[in-house]
């Protein structure tokens, strides 16, 4: 049956809502208060202080934990020594049952960790369902392939491990940094104490049970919770042999600077201020999907972001207009809907931090685009922006926001792009959209940064290693390479 | 009556003497050393930035040829070296920097075989890591071993596709001078190694927060220094490499690589 030209206009002017389509959280169960995970069990700490960690899609608190302290930290590092003994003499073999076991532990409860994380972080239940917690169960999964085969991954040496790491991650993919953090130092016959962000402490909580269902053995993970202070313990404790760190480079220089000098090995995962480049030869349609996924996805809470497009002048303007519309189409709101693409700013801290630096760009004189969209009216919000007629030397140019806003520039030659993708003192990731695949390798030879994706963006996988140039820190995470970090090499 | 040679600084391919006009006499001696100043060690960072692309951009084939003919040049002044390096060891040691050269000479189109990898992800991606030259490298040649000592930092730090800023050796700093005539006489391009004498104490504090370094070799460092060391590296996130003085592999050669991966669409 034919559809007259009349009723074709009709269809393409409606508008399809979207009815509600909340994620059931009534098989969730979330403890009004937690304990520290030290020794294998979860205890009650020696520090009294307590801070609520909140859902920021409502402000309402989920729960409390422990601010923990010096006695705490302590604690659990010595619980960690105590378990290095037997954990890195135990048959290789072994170490890989256990990990293996976390990772079917992680898939059977997927579910119910996609939604802690939605819940504690605010983002998108679709991002934790189909992202986050799948990518943490196999990076666990990998890693334990590779426990009893670490001969293979260092040729002429003999990889021993190191002993206590001490590993601080952030608020943005918390339980997937836990795995990026956890499941490499576990294979290599390392013990950790880890502390969550001080806003998304909950999944790690979860992570603690899904240790005792595996029946590790006591002490080889515990997770102290705090701010700050108490990874900046965590980190400083002179039996912590390995520290690991992913978060801004700011508090990533703080850390350098004080374990200088202690013969503790380091590597830092840091900011970054990512190029994503298109040429004019690039599938126009797909780079906009890339766009929106390399810079909105995770509200932009993500230190590999394509926060900075470099669009080849020819095609600035149709691919803007794209874009735009693009933007419009973004549905804002209720993290655990199915629908939402645009969840909840991680804190109130954060929402200021970008409120702030939004600002300065209208002040320098950029050009701000933002959809209309509705903003709930509880809970920490930022709508989809991008800035337009920006200088290379506007803040919004130059530091990370780490929030849903684009610095759109321009560029004529491969050559300009390269310049003013590689002009920051970050080097994390960089994007490359064109149809022509020399150009993409002629493109990713030039760009100084630890990832490139190519038509492509914000893809990550367990075997791919990640991790920055520059001052967006050292050490890979992800792949063989992921596993030098853990083990000292005799 | 002999024709005596002005040591200078080795500073973009070129033989300069310090801005500063000072000098020192290491070890009571008779010879004036050049005393490198704050601006000197600047002119050799800048000089090192500036060559850092052509030299990363180079074949690995071509690296590992040029690296070879240093190690032409160094043996063909074997006499040199041993008097200047003296004492009963001096043959030895300069056999093992000849040797050093040599061995890291071959290693320039291995690397990436070694500790590049494929990597097979859940995706229609080719994916593959490969290591890159981290940029401008600081290396401090230890005193005990003022050739070996620097050449076992310098080669694998050039294999990969640095650039280099030596600091000499303080207290015998004629070995490292004299192996700048090597480098200048074996078609590396200016810029590509630099290499100063002067104070430790003077110099190491710049070196290690020098905003243009990008990474920096301890080998030849006390513990002390060390420690002052890795605090100013943090003011732009330097890598501080602290892999033993003898060790001699390519987890060395790595230690002053980045690795970068690329994800490259698969498609019709």
């Amino acid at each position: 049956m034919a559809i007259t030209k009349k009723q074709s206009t009709a269809l393409a002017k409606q508008v399809f809502e979207y009815a509600p389509a909340p994620e059931a959280v009534d098989h969730v169960k979330i403890l009004p208060r937690y304990g520290l995970f030290i020794g294998g069990k979860m205890v009650a700490a020696h520090s009294k202080k307590r801070f609520p960690t909140i859902n920021p899609a409502t402000e309402k608190t989920l729960s409390e934990v422990v601010d923990a302290d010096e006695v705490d930290v302590d604690r659990a590092v010595k619980a960690a020594g105590k378990a290095f003994e037997s954990w890195a003499r135990l048959p290789a073999s072994r170490r890989a049952r256990y990990l293996f076991r976390i990772s079917r532990l992680l898939q059977e409860r997927s579910r119910e960790l996609a939604v802690v994380e939605t819940m504690d972080g605010g983002k998108p239940i679709k991002e934790s369902r189909d992202v986050d917690i799948p990518l943490s169960a196999a990076h666990f999964f990998y890693y334990g392939g590779w426990a009893d085969k670490l001969e293979w991954a260092f040729p002429n040496r003999k990889p021993t491990p190191l002993g206590v790491a001490g590993q601080v991650i952030p608020w943005n993919f918390p339980l997937l940094m836990l795995a990026w953090k956890i499941a490499p130092a576990l294979a290599a016959g390392n013990t950790v104490v880890l502390k969550p962000a001080e806003t998304t402490p909950l999944s790690a909580m979860v992570f603690a049970e899904v240790c005792m269902q595996a029946d590790l053995p006591p002490g080889v993970v515990n997770i102290v919770t705090g701010a700050g202070r108490t990874g900046s313990l965590v980190v400083s404790h002179p039996d912590v042999k390995k520290v690991a760190f992913t978060g801004s480079t700011e508090v990533g220089k703080l850390i350098q600077r004080a374990i200088a000098g202690t013969g503790k090995r380091l590597t830092l995962e840091l900011g970054g201020k990512a190029a994503n480049i298109v040429f004019e030869d690039a599938p126009l349609d797909q780079a906009v999907e890339g766009i929106v996924n390399g810079i909105y996805f995770n509200q932009g809470h993500v230190c590999c972001a394509g926060s900075r497009l470099l669009v080849q002048e020819s095609i600035a303007e149709p691919l803007l207009e794209k874009l735009k519309r693009r933007l419009s189409t973004l549905r804002l709101g209720d993290p655990l809907d199915k629908n939402t693409d645009i969840g909840a700013i991680n804190s109130r801290a954060q929402l200021e931090k970008i409120q702030g630096l939004v600002e300065s760009g209208v002040e320098e004189g950029a050009e701000l685009y933002q959809p209309e969209c509705v903003i709930p009216e509880r809970g920490f919000w930022f709508p989809p922006s991008l800035f337009t007629n920006v200088a290379q030397s506007y803040r919004i140019a130059r530091e990370e926001i780490f929030g849903p806003v684009l610095s759109v520039l321009t560029f004529r030659t491969p050559n300009e792009a390269v310049e003013k993708a590689n002009n920051t003192p970050y080097g994390l990731s960089a994007g490359v959209w064109t149809d022509k695949g020399s150009r993409i390798l002629w493109m990713a030879e030039r760009m100084r940064a630890g990832v490139v994706w190519a038509n492509t963006f914000n893809r990550f996988d367990p075997t791919s290693p990640f991790g920055g140039y520059k001052e967006s820190g050292f050490g890979r995470e992800g792949g063989v390479h992921g596993l030098l970090p853990y083990v000292e090499l005799n | 009556m002999d024709v005596r040679k002005t040591y200078k600084l080795f500073v973009n391919g070129e033989f300069v003497r310090s801005e500063s006009g000072r000098a020192y006499r290491p070890d009571g001696g008779q010879v004036n050393v050049p005393r490198g100043s704050r601006k000197d060690l600047r002119d050799a960072v800048r000089a090192a930035r500036t060559a850092f692309p052509a030299w990363a951009g180079r074949t690995a084939m071509n690296r590992g040829q040029i690296l070879y003919r240093a190690a032409e040049m160094l043996d063909g002044r074997a006499a040199q070296f041993v008097e200047l390096l003296g004492g009963a060891r001096a043959r030895r040691e300069l056999d093992q920097a000849v040797e050093t050269l040599v061995w890291y000479a071959g290693w320039t189109d291995k690397l990436p075989q070694v500790t590049g990898t494929v990597n097979p992800v859940a995706g229609p991606y080719f994916n593959f890591t490969i290591p890159e030259p981290t940029g401008v490298v600081g290396i401090v040649a230890p005193d005990d071993a003022p050739l070996l000592g620097l050449m076992r930092r310098v080669a694998p730090a050039l294999c990969g596709g640095n650039v280099v800023v030596a600091m000499a050796a303080e207290s015998r700093p004629l070995p490292a001078l004299t192996l700048a005539e090597v480098f200048a006489t074996s078609d590396l391009p200016a810029g590509v190694v630099n290499i100063l004498t002067g104070q430790r104490k003077e110099l190491l504090p710049w070196l290690a927060s020098h905003m243009d370094v990008n990474a920096i070799d301890v080998a030849g460092c006390s513990g002390e220094e060390v420690k002052a060391i890795e605090e100013s590296a943090a003011g732009n996130v330097k890598r501080v490499i602290k892999l033993p003085e003898g060790e001699r592999s390519p987890y060395l050669i790595a230690a002053f690589m980045e690795m970068k991966t690329v994800w490259h669409p698969i498609g019709v």
